[in-house]
């Protein structure tokens, strides 16, 4: 009885989870992809009507520059972020006095929204207020930083104000990485006269490769979703050039009463996670029955 | 058990006891809660309540009713639709046809509505021929507010043509004056370019905006107002990106910048702030004939034959289309009322202006639905004209790039 019991006991457990899961996660999908199959405007409606609304949907030029700005973004800030919080973990990892003080400094900006953070930035890199303004005030009237007017640009911003945010954070992670590699080999290797910056790039790093995979995955799910940022920062302006498929998403369904296309584009955003989650889920997966 | 059959008596005899007069109930959701705003439906609650009715107000704020829609969607796809709706233009016909309208024919036959709205904004108002909404107000949008005392320092005259208004500029610029206050959300840039298009004439409005008509779009009418807006984007300010309306109001108010294209909403920021008009600041049509109008309209939903809100509904719509409200309300606005017979004594020289306006416009055909703020077109297409102009505007596109991709867009959205 009791051996029964212990077996049934968590499946009782976990089924309101599992059951609320299977409804609202991938109930839902299943709902959203349905909705991207008919014409449904301001209500859902589910006459399927086929694949008209991707055909609209790729034909949108505002689309266009929604996903290019996602591969921009994503690349960019993924790769700065990391780099960055490796450079930061490794300076750290030097036995500095004031470490705990400086890392909480860089760790700091994670504790805040991105909403802070946009609007932050927003009043740093405004022409008429902030960078651009003061460094004017110092005499140097010629200076330019307009990047947040400047529709070529302004998606830098957004990379600068992310990288910012969460550069702090990788840094933990490697951090935490570094303090797991196993102190008797790089003592070994110090004893053999190996310079540090070989002891790093060939033992160290290497040895750290899950931090790297969890840190990109974290990151590129960062920016996959990233919408406050985006909504905060800049509004997706000057006119749409900072547009992303979760901000283009959400005109679509609030803004224009337009439920179709938002599900067809909210389907598009999960094919491009799929495409990143899926091989590092095979590779979990596939380790664990090795 | 007992108390179970005690609850049940209970209930039973207090609702055989009900009285066969219908309570008129609302509830109302709607999205103006700003200072001025709140004022406004304030003055209908109380009408309401005066008449017997309970109002149960349902504000909704944020992303100029994009929280309220989203709200609206929750409530009516769960089945319990809200009594009545801030809704305008064509966003009623949408709601209608998903069946979720009721018919306030009764109401407005009864109070003549037909014989006091003018006929162009009553047809907004109607859903297949039945009346389904009542409306509140009539905003002008295509006006330019100036700081008298710019103009007068700088000897310009209130602009009547584009020309004129580009002579203008320039000279304000030489001046070290911001000719233009502008604020870059992609609706503002859309104000802008509508009255650009209208000054093209009303007729190639009509055919552009409010027919979608290929020819008109793709014509070269439409490249000379995409030149005309690359130039306004020269009369701009470099801080404009995001600026809220009524932050570039205030920098016309302050001096900071001379000229303004904003909806009649804005003439409600100079008063609030104490200014006059005609002696600080100045209303004039923008270039060109024609009036731009945006109605603000509430509709009635359904309510699945529930005799207390149906009475609300009806009692609502009176009110609303009713001389007193229009009054208050539209002073506290800064439109003018949609009734053509409430008198505007008390309202100012703009309101005054206006109202004038847009009787001889209704006359000589060229009282127009704007594009920008949803009252000729649908969401669909008028959301792709917006990002084609918001783009333009916000970058180096050529006229003629421009006007390829609003082509394309709006067949795309069709």
């Amino acid at each position: 009885m009791s051996n029964w019991l212990e077996k049934q006991v968590p499946k009782v457990v976990l089924a309101p989870t599992f059951a609320a899961i299977l409804i609202f996660v991938y109930g839902f999908i299943g709902w959203t992809a349905w909705v991207s199959l008919t014409g449904s405007r301001l209500m859902p409606r589910y006459e399927i009507e086929g694949f008209g609304q991707y055909t609209k949907l790729f034909a949108t030029p505002r689309w266009d520059t929604a996903m290019n700005n996602l591969f921009i973004f994503g690349a960019l800030f993924i790769i700065i972020a990391m780099v960055l919080g490796l450079l930061l973990a490794i300076f750290l990892d030097q036995k500095i006095r004031t470490e705990g003080a400086i890392r909480t400094i860089y760790l700091y900006p994670m504790a805040l929204s991105m909403i802070v953070t946009g609007t932050a930035w927003k009043w740093i890199l405004n022409p008429g207020l902030g960078i651009e303004a003061t460094v004017r005030g110092w005499g140097f009237e010629n200076f330019t930083f307009d990047w947040l007017i400047n529709p070529d640009m302004a998606i830098y911003t957004i990379v600068l104000a992310g990288v910012w945010q969460s550069s702090g954070f990788v840094m933990a992670l490697f951090l935490a990485g570094l303090r797991s590699v196993d102190g008797e080999i790089i003592k070994a290797a110090q004893v053999d006269g190996i310079p540090t910056h070989r002891i790093y790039s060939a033992i160290i790093i290497p040895s750290m490769a899950p931090i790297f995979l969890s840190a990109f995955i974290v990151l590129a799910h960062l920016a996959i979703k990233s919408f406050d940022l985006v909504i905060a920062l800049t509004g997706g302006g000057p006119g749409y050039a900072t547009d992303l498929p979760a901000t283009y998403m959400y005109a679509m369904a609030f803004s224009r009463g337009n439920l179709g296309q938002a599900a067809s584009s909210a389907m598009i955003m999960m094919l491009v996670v799929f495409a990143i989650v899926v091989p590092y889920l095979y590779s979990e997966l596939r380790s664990k029955h090795d | 058990m007992k108390m179970k059959h005690l609850f049940v008596a209970t209930t039973a005899l207090s609702l055989s006891a009900l009285p066969v007069l219908a309570e008129p109930q609302a509830e109302v959701l709607h999205w103006w809660t700003s200072g001025g705003e709140a004022k406004s439906v304030a003055v209908l609650q109380e009408e309401f309540a005066e008449r017997g009715g309970t109002w149960t107000d349902m504000p909704v704020a944020g992303g100029g009713g994009d929280a309220a829609m989203t709200a609206l969607r929750a409530r009516v796809l769960s089945g319990n639709a809200p009594t009545a709706v801030q809704l305008k233009g064509p966003a009623i016909q949408e709601w209608y046809e998903e069946g979720v309208l009721a018919d306030i024919s009764s109401v407005a036959e009864a109070q003549g509505w037909a014989d006091v709205l003018p006929a162009q904004l009553a047809e907004h108002m109607k859903c297949d021929g039945t009346w389904c909404a009542a409306p509140v107000n009539v905003h002008r949008v295509n006006w330019i507010w100036a700081n008298k005392d710019i103009l007068d320092q700088n000897g310009i005259e209130m602009p009547t043509t584009w020309e004129e208004f580009n002579a203008a500029a320039e000279k304000l610029q030489a001046a070290g004056v911001t000719p233009l206050a502008h604020g870059g959300q992609a609706w503002q840039d859309a104000t802008i370019f509508e009255t650009v298009v209208l000054g093209k004439g009303a007729d190639f409005y009509q055919s552009a905006l409010v027919d979608l008509d290929p020819e008109a779009l793709g014509s070269d009418t439409m490249v000379e107002v995409f030149d005309e807006m690359r130039t306004l984007r020269g009369y701009v300010d470099d801080n404009f990106s995001g600026r809220d309306w009524n932050l570039a109001t205030a920098m016309v108010m302050n001096g900071e910048a001379a000229f303004q294209i904003m909806g009649d909403w804005a003439k409600g920021e100079f008063l609030a702030a104490g200014k006059t008009p005609g002696e600080d600041f100045l209303c004039g049509a923008t270039p060109g004939d024609g009036y731009l109008y945006n109605v603000d309209s509430f509709a009635m939903f359904d309510v699945g034959g529930d005799d207390d809100k149906v009475a609300g509904q009806e009692l609502l719509a009176e009110l609303i289309v009713g001389p007193s409200f229009q009054e208050t309300f539209n002073l506290n606005k800064g439109s003018i009322p949609v009734r053509s017979d409430v008198s505007l004594d008390a309202f100012d020289i703009c309101a005054q202006t206006s109202a004038e306006d847009m009787a001889a416009d209704a006359e000589a055909g060229s009282l127009l639905p704007s594009y920008a703020h949803g009252m000729a077109l649908r969401g669909e297409p008028a959301g792709a004209i917006t990002d084609v102009v918001t783009a333009h505007f916000n970058s180096d596109m050529s006229s003629q790039d421009a006007v390829q991709m609003l082509t394309e867009a709006v067949a795309n959205a069709m």
